[in-house]
């Protein structure tokens, strides 16, 4: 746990040390607004509600989460800092924990600096709060599964552009899987259970659900376990790849 | 009882045999030389010591721990410069301190202080580690690797790269923590040995080629003896089979 904690504040801080948590930072709310208010009409549809904002989340995601985790395991193989790291008392496992709650505390900080746009419906409208809630809530889950992928990718390479390509490729791939783009390629060969299985994986379909307010224990239970997943491949790649350099 | 204890250690990556059986322990107080051309073995010999790459067969015991069935236990009590010294260059060295000391579970300012003290880093303690000089890094990896005051220290080329005044420093400290310790270092500068170690083993292949240990002024290789400063012309017989 001690491990744990020190590995997180180390990463967390690492964000912060370089201009890359302002660049992002500020990318992502000037790209969050314009979304939110050019894409999404927030002020011309006369509702107060939040669904413009959210809904581009996935998308937005899919760029940026790989930016947030490429960095995590990529630049420590690069270093040579890995072997430093890996021969400390401490266990993988807390060192994978510590990263991945590193990048999805950053995540939250970003993610909280959206709040003048909740704010802004507020004193335009009587929007329903609990369903805001409800969508932050879910964007933050939607935030960690992208990360924890993106984390396991990071320890594939030692180079930081092929992390990010692969973390928006894999990302991509898990936002649409409930759509014609990935169901068509399978449907023609796979059998219906396996179908269904790749269409249940699809982020955005989840992710709709949660917007309208709705926080299903099922979908909460696809993010952690997806987040599980992920953190477990994590490790099992640190460790198989550890000696190739 | 041996502090580090090798037992026919072998390392392949795929049919390449980097380490091929083997065999040795280090006492405490003894400054232990790897000497060997590159791609001998060396550093993956000291990454499976340390517990980073798990060995294909053979058995490591550090402290009475198997690195293996134990590795927390045993990491606790080595000391660790990898080859090159890496740092996190965004971090300043008393953070970068601060951070292996939180790892380790090290509590309160005392083992940096020391360890500061023994590195002499005090004057740029608050610089990023990226800014700092190839001897200032190299002195921040040593510090790291001897903050939680190991019994068992690993030490891929602590000084190379240095200038000479640098070199001396790293030596002089070497010698310093050498009595209730048990080193290893590796080099390429066979001086160094003749500097700091009080045995060495020539590694080749994979393998042991031969053991050494200082003998009055002379070291003494088996039934080679080389005079001081005559451990190149030594090597070179061992590892390539020249005639001295």
């Amino acid at each position: 746990m001690t491990g744990t904690l020190a590995i997180f504040r180390r990463e967390l801080a690492a964000y912060f040390a370089t201009p890359v948590a302002y660049v992002f930072i500020v990318g992502f709310l000037l790209l969050a607004g314009i979304f939110t208010f050019y894409v999404g009409g927030l002020l011309e549809r006369g509702q107060a509600d939040l669904r413009p904002f959210f809904q581009f989340h996935p998308w937005l995601y899919v760029v940026l989460m790989p930016a947030v985790a490429m960095r995590l395991w990529a630049e420590e193989r690069r270093a040579g800092t890995i072997e430093l790291l890996l021969t400390l008392p401490v266990d993988l496992s807390a060192v994978v924990l510590g990263k991945f709650l590193a990048a999805w505390a950053f995540t939250a900080v970003a993610l909280a600096l959206t709040a003048p746009v909740w704010l802004t419906v507020n004193v335009l409208g009587h929007p329903d709060n609990g369903v805001a809630l409800a969508g932050y809530v879910g964007s933050l889950l939607m935030a960690g599964g992208y990360l924890a992928v993106c984390a396991a990718l990071s320890a594939l390479t030692r180079n930081q552009v092929v992390a990010f390509v692969l973390g928006v490729v894999v990302c991509l791939l898990l936002t649409v899987a409930g759509s014609p783009i990935v169901l068509d390629a399978v449907a023609g060969w796979a059998p219906r259970a396996l179908i269904d299985a790749v269409a249940g994986f699809s982020v955005l379909t989840r992710f709709a659900a949660i917007m309208d307010g709705v926080i299903d224990l099922r979908d909460v239970v696809f993010f952690a376990s997806l987040i599980a997943l992920a953190l477990f491949a994590n490790a099992l790649v640190v460790d198989l790849r550890k000696g190739v350099g | 009882m041996a502090m580090i204890l090798i037992d026919s250690l072998v390392k392949r990556f795929g049919a390449f045999a980097a380490v091929d059986g083997i065999s040795f322990a280090v006492e405490r107080g003894t400054v232990l030389g790897f000497l060997g051309p590159n791609g001998a073995g060396k550093s993956t010999t000291m990454k499976m010591i340390t517990g980073f790459l798990p060995p294909t067969a053979g058995r490591v015991r550090v402290c009475g721990h198997d690195v293996q069935a134990e590795p927390l236990a045993a990491k606790r009590r080595i000391g660790y410069l990898p080859e090159g010294a890496p740092t996190y260059p965004d971090m300043t060295p008393l953070a970068f301190l601060e951070f292996v000391a939180r790892v380790r579970g090290l509590k309160g300012r005392a083992a940096i202080d020391r360890a500061v003290e023994r590195t002499d880093l005090g004057a740029v303690l608050h610089q990023p580690i990226d800014t700092l000089s190839k001897g200032y890094r190299r002195r921040v990896g040593l510090a790291q690797a001897i903050l939680h005051d190991p019994d068992v220290l690993i030490l891929d080329e602590p000084t190379d790269g240095l200038d000479p005044n640098q070199k001396h420093e790293v030596r002089r400290l070497i010698r310093a923590m050498a009595a209730d310790k048990a080193i290893i270092l590796s080099t390429h500068i066979l001086e160094e040995v003749e500097a700091v170690c009080t045995r060495a083993l020539i590694i080749g292949r994979g393998k042991v080629l031969a053991e050494g240990v200082p003998d009055g002024l002379n070291w003494r290789f088996g039934d080679l003896e080389a005079p001081p400063g005559g451990l190149d012309a030594l090597f070179r017989r061992v590892t390539l089979g020249e005639a001295a």
